[in-house]
């Protein structure tokens, strides 16, 4: 018990160490732009595919779902702005996290991590050249761009799939169905789930970062890191989620 | 007398329970190559990375450049360790990158050099560890052991290093590589880098390249000095190491 305390204790210590460090080298030389780009293409176009299917597929069973026992109650008219809400504020921004997080945080850990193993970090190191601005740095400024913007992408197809199956499903008016959802829900709806967004990408990457430099123990250590990320972005982003959730509504509800 | 290069006093460094340094105290002058032998878990590749600034002693002082690195922070210590070139026992060359760009890596760091002034300081350094530009485009895992060493040398002499740090250079060669290796090492002194610190425990490397020897034996260097004195083997517990080191 002691043991995992212990362990524990280190673990959030290190991701807290990890950030500071990172917000210390937040000033890349030009030449680390290269890798910023580089990093968008790999988070971003390469986890389209996930985050829109997830959206689409997502947007779909919640509306209809919502559609069939609303109706129970007579509140069928309120499906849009229920599911837009609910899409924008937070299953847009939380299951993108969940699923890319998820995937560019294990893939940073399995990099990182056999660059550890393999003396690669500690080669950088005495080259001169300061690790957490070469490898850590763009990772993290990728992700700020990277997340709001798959989130963005996810709302507005999970909205547009609720539609689409609104009107196969239901025979909703469509015109009806975006009128009353364009009237209850605001910009800020919106807003607030991609400053969330924005939160999950840096958490996500910082997560991921952190358990690959602190990867022990080689190939075996290497697995047991990748595997541990995939549990802590998840759980990250749902504890994070309610605490974010609780601080917006405070401040701009 | 000049200050020397590295002085270490008194060194201390554990692992948890393991206590691996107990007291460790040299320094390294300025043209002097400095061979620490010692049996595998002895903790000559933590001194080595002592001295490097890759971890931090718990106790004793340690002075490198003029510098007492166990206060500096990881960002000061950048341009100390341009200072230094450190050949990792596995050679630690980028996997995913070329020969090329692993050599070049520390010039596209540190320096505005052009491309083709880079290719000329690559293929320089890798003329120097004696090899062709043949291998200029191959990845690592298409170099022999021999080949992936010499590359890493190749790459920490492109910081221009004032001291090299060899860290069980030839480790899992044969006895051709292990002698193409040393000679290098000897080769370099003449030229290129003439202060050296070498942590070993293969005696005829030591023989070939030691100015003085020190062997470390449960985190205490049991014998200190000049190499053919140490090597000699006058105290018995550095006799039983270099006996069994012999083979």
């Amino acid at each position: 018990m002691e043991a995992y305390l212990r362990r524990t204790a280190m673990w959030y210590g290190g991701v807290g160490l990890l950030t500071g460090q990172v917000a210390r080298s937040l000033a890349l030389p030009p030449k680390y732009f290269r890798l910023i780009i580089q990093e968008i293409e790999v988070m971003g176009v390469q986890s389209l595919g996930v985050a829109l299917t997830a959206a689409i597929f997502t947007g779909m069973v919640f509306t209809i779902q919502s559609a069939v026992n609303m109706a129970r109650f007579g509140a069928e008219t309120y499906v849009g702005p229920l599911t837009s809400l609910a899409i924008l504020r937070e299953l847009g921004p939380v299951l993108t996290a969940i699923l890319v997080g998820g995937k560019v945080a294990s893939g940073i850990t399995a990099e990182l991590g056999s660059m550890k193993v393999t003396e690669q970090i500690d080669a950088l190191r005495t080259l001169g050249v300061n690790y957490i601005k070469r490898l850590v740095v763009p990772r993290v400024l990728a992700a700020l761009i990277v997340f709001p913007l798959l989130t963005t992408l996810a709302d507005a197809v999970g909205i547009l799939g609720g539609m689409a199956i609104m009107f196969v499903e239901r025979g909703a008016d469509m015109w009806a169905y975006w009128n009353v959802t364009t009237y209850w829900v605001v910009p800020k709806d919106f807003v607030t789930g991609i400053g969330k967004s924005v939160f999950f990408g840096a958490i996500v990457t910082l997560i991921g970062c952190y358990n690959g430099l602190s990867t022990e123990g080689g190939t075996e250590g290497l697995g047991r890191a990748t595997t541990a990320t995939v549990v802590h972005v998840t759980m990250g982003v749902i504890v994070c989620d309610f605490f974010i959730t609780k601080l917006f509504l405070t401040l701009f509800y | 007398m000049a200050e020397p290069i590295v002085e270490a006093v008194d060194l201390n460094k554990s692992f948890d329970a393991n206590h691996v340094l107990r007291g460790v105290s040299f320094t390294l002058a300025k043209g002097e190559t400095l061979v620490v032998m010692g049996g595998s878990g002895s903790g000559k590749t933590v001194l080595l990375r002592l001295v490097a600034g890759l971890i931090r002693p718990e106790g004793g002082r340690l002075r490198v450049f003029g510098h007492a690195i166990e206060r500096l922070t990881e960002e000061e210590l950048l341009p100390l360790r341009r200072r230094m070139g450190y050949v990792f026992q596995s050679a630690a060359l980028f996997d995913s990158l070329s020969v090329r760009e692993n050599v070049a890596y520390p010039l596209r760091e540190h320096t505005s050099l052009g491309e083709a002034e880079i290719e000329e300081r690559v293929v320089g350094n890798l003329s120097v560890v004696g090899l062709s530009s043949d291998v200029l485009d191959l990845l690592p895992s298409e170099l022999s052991g021999g080949m992936r060493k010499r590359v890493g040398i190749a790459r920490a002499l492109s910081v221009e290093p004032e001291m090299l740090l060899f860290d069980e250079p030839t480790a899992g060669l044969d006895p051709t590589n292990s002698k193409l290796v040393a000679d290098l090492m000897l080769d370099l002194r003449g030229g290129v880098c003439d202060t050296a610190m070498v942590v070993t425990h293969d005696i005829e490397l030591a023989r070939t390249v030691a100015d003085r020897v020190a062997v470390l034996i449960e985190g205490r260097f049991a014998a200190f000095g000049p190499a053919e004195r140490v090597l000699s083997g006058d105290d018995p517990a550095v006799r039983a190491f270099l006996a069994g080191a012999a083979g």
